[in-house]
């Protein structure tokens, strides 16, 4: 009887409607777990791969010697490099070419490379209207190395401990 | 006044032309449709004449259910119309017969009752101040009770009928027994034990 | 001329300025409403909401609208192109009209007609066509299908709305919006006395208005949108603001009949300051609240339990409740003279 006349009440009350309305209105005030993206941005781990850049040693040498290591070991065959001598001797790349579109962001390449000149920085907002604009030449990556350079050094400083 | 009586030409001839539609539209759908407009715009007529309750209940009851249940019939009949149509003329002379007799008949009572208007037994007008919903009300649950109780019990019956007739009981139709699901709980029928390893239950 | 222009043109000028002064205002509160429920719902599951489009993405609703003001009216080619077209007109016009008779306060209403809670019942028994012929035009099964399940489900709660009405009328004694307000000025908001119905009430216009949980015909996983799947740019618009019109329209009468209009909660000094109009503009936001606490909150309701709900529980109910009130106020001598 008694257990009758409690889901009686409980069915008239509403009581789990009652019990959920209750449960979304507290959520309502709890902080968001969401960002503003645009303007705010999460933590990124100092090995995240985004966009790829070439680096230069602090003398203004371009580090790359191009060994093609790279472009051998990219899975996605993205990478494209031409070489010859420099007047002063030195082995340089004539052409170094990466097709974004085709990149997986594996970060093979910068594993390979045996004077960390290509590597990953943490920029990720480079989308475009146009495939052209995501074929990167040698200009473009080492333009991007001059602009993050110091985020590309802290980054790989902070990642040598675990290497 | 210029503007009430622009207003009744309105209404009027719409509600004359979608009335021709009704019959004249070729596509069923449209012919509700129509219909539909018929009523809400004699509705219009309704409350030009000040019988405002008249003219909502109108729409209520035709054009809110009513027409919506000749809607979701003719919405769903699959026929060719076209097919159904052929041999249409070989009906006119029946019809017009029937329409004839009933022109007869419509112009017998109106010209009885504009020949000797005490032939008729007019109810009594409203006095003034009264809205008209309680007019109608005091009329209908005084003067017209028991008629209008008969009504509704003979409305009741056909209800009852058409349920009678359409209900059937499957008996291997599964039903929910939304009470029993709710108050089901978790002790009822869950039981938690610990298994030892490579033993079983 | 001047008789003429005092006597017949002036009043259809103020008449046209009277309606622009409701529908504007009306038109700004649904772009402000799609914003607060998308702004409510993020926050109840912890997201952030618009906030791209100016400060707090308060123009979004804006944003919006030109989107669909500049996309492409597109016509399916085997649509019924007549009624297709009228369809979202019909929606729209019907969701506006039924504002003619709403009180916002002492004396301010458009068309203070006697019947005013019938004239707003028939206007929304009139909405179900709106959505049916939208979806038998457009020659498609799922928006026939979303049709047939919306006009289904809105004559089955009319008629449990229309029940719960009857017994504030019985207690207001009258089919006067003012009217039925200024009664709440002596008898106490109708919510306190008929508190089961103003419930049954709340969740009838839910399934009226085709809203969360009883949103079947548009049921995005099962019926992809329902009715208005073919529909794109200002016809869909259209629908768009009709149907959220429409959910202010109930709103609107559900605090007329049970929350007491444009009266204050208690007829005491810091209450009475507010005008009328403000207290009927906050009822009517609070109720709203309730709408999108309701999605937020509520998965969707299967076909057959929603009739079940509509036709076993507030029909019945709603008949019982008709019942006690008339049978009290006969007992205990209530009844409006």
């Amino acid at each position: 009887m008694s257990l009758a006349l409690d889901r009686l009440a409980r069915t008239l009350l509403w009581k789990e409607l009652v019990q959920g309305f209750a449960l979304t209105f507290r959520y309502m005030f709890r902080p968001k777990v969401t960002l503003n993206y645009p303007y705010e941005k999460g933590p990124k781990s100092p090995r995240f791969r985004g966009e790829h850049a070439l680096r230069r040693y602090p003398n203004g040498e371009e580090r790359c010697i191009a060994c093609k290591l790279c472009e051998a070991i990219c899975p996605a065959q993205a990478i494209t490099i031409e070489a010859e001598p420099r007047p002063d001797g030195s082995r340089r790349t004539t052409r170094y070419d990466i097709d974004m579109v085709k990149c997986i962001y594996c970060g093979l390449c910068e594993e390979a490379c045996p004077v960390d000149a290509i590597v990953e920085g943490p920029n990720m907002e480079f989308a475009a209207e146009t495939r052209e604009e995501l074929i990167y030449t040698k200009e473009k990556l080492l333009a991007n190395g001059e602009r993050w350079e110091r985020e590309l050094a802290l980054r790989l400083e902070l990642d040598a401990p675990y290497r | 006044m210029t503007i009430a009586l622009f207003v009744f030409y309105v209404f009027a001839l719409v509600t004359t032309a979608s009335a021709v539609m009704v019959i004249a539209a070729r596509n069923p759908v449209h012919s509700v449709l129509f219909l539909i407009l018929a009523f809400v715009s004699s509705a219009g007529l309704f409350v030009l004449l000040g019988a405002e309750f008249l003219a909502m209940v109108l729409v209520v009851v035709y054009v809110g259910a009513v027409a919506v249940l000749f809607l979701f019939v003719v919405m769903m009949l699959d026929i060719d119309f076209v097919q159904l149509r052929e041999g249409f003329l070989q009906y006119l002379p029946v019809g017009a017969l029937v329409g004839l007799v009933l022109l007869v008949e419509l112009a017998l009572v109106f010209g009885t009752q504009a020949v000797e208007t005490a032939a008729v037994d007019m109810p009594p007008t409203a006095p003034p101040g009264v809205t008209n919903t309680e007019a109608l009300g005091s009329l209908l649950y005084t003067r017209y009770f028991y008629l209008f109780q008969t009504a509704g019990a003979i409305l009741l019956v056909a209800i009852v009928g058409a349920i009678t007739l359409t209900l059937r009981h499957r008996p291997d139709a599964k039903r929910q027994d939304i009470s029993r699901q709710v108050h089901r709980r978790p002790s009822d029928t869950l039981e938690v034990r610990k298994v030892r390893p490579r033993s079983g239950i | 001329m001047s008789e003429l222009f005092v006597g017949t043109i002036w009043p259809l000028f103020e008449l046209v300025l009277l309606t622009l002064l409701i529908v504007v205002p009306l038109l700004l509160a649904v772009a402000y409403l799609t914003y607060a429920e998308r702004k409510i719902i993020a926050a109840m599951q912890l997201r952030q909401g618009p906030m791209f489009v100016g400060p707090y993405g308060l123009l979004q609703p804006l944003a919006d609208g030109l989107k669909l003001l500049f996309k492409e009216t597109v016509i399916p080619t085997r649509a019924n192109k007549g009624v297709f077209v009228a369809a979202p007109i019909v929606t729209f016009v019907l969701a506006l009209v039924g504002w003619a008779v709403i009180p916002f306060g002492p004396g301010l209403v458009l068309a203070d007609i006697n019947v005013g809670v019938l004239y707003l019942f028939a206007v929304s028994s009139l909405g179900v066509y709106g959505i049916v012929m939208a979806g038998w035009a457009s020659n498609s099964r799922y928006a026939f299908l979303g049709a047939l399940r919306s006009s289904a489900q809105m004559v089955s709660y009319e008629i449990a709305i229309g029940l719960v009405i009857i017994s504030v009328l019985i207690s207001a004694g009258s089919l006067n919006l003012s009217e039925i307000v200024e009664a709440q000025a002596r008898h106490g908001w109708y919510v306190l006395w008929h508190f089961p119905m103003f419930m049954i009430f709340l969740v009838s216009i839910l399934a009226e208005t085709n809203r969360h949980p009883f949103d079947l015909p548009e049921d995005e996983a099962s019926l992809v949108t329902g009715y208005n799947v073919e529909y794109s740019s200002m016809a869909f618009a259209l629908f768009f603001l009709g149907e959220y019109a429409n959910m202010i329209l109930m709103s609107a009468i559900c605090s007329i009949l049970f929350l007491g209009g444009w009266l204050p909660p208690l007829d005491i000094a810091p209450f009475t300051w507010i005008p009328g109009p403000v207290w009927f503009a906050l009822k009517i936001s609070a109720i709203l609240f309730v709408y999108i606490w309701a999605r937020a909150t509520l998965p969707r309701y299967r076909y057959d339990q929603l009739m079940r709900l509509g036709w076993k529980v507030f029909l019945p109910a709603a008949l019982l409740w008709i019942v006690v009130t008339s049978g009290a106020m006969v007992a205990l001598d209530l009844l409006p003279k």
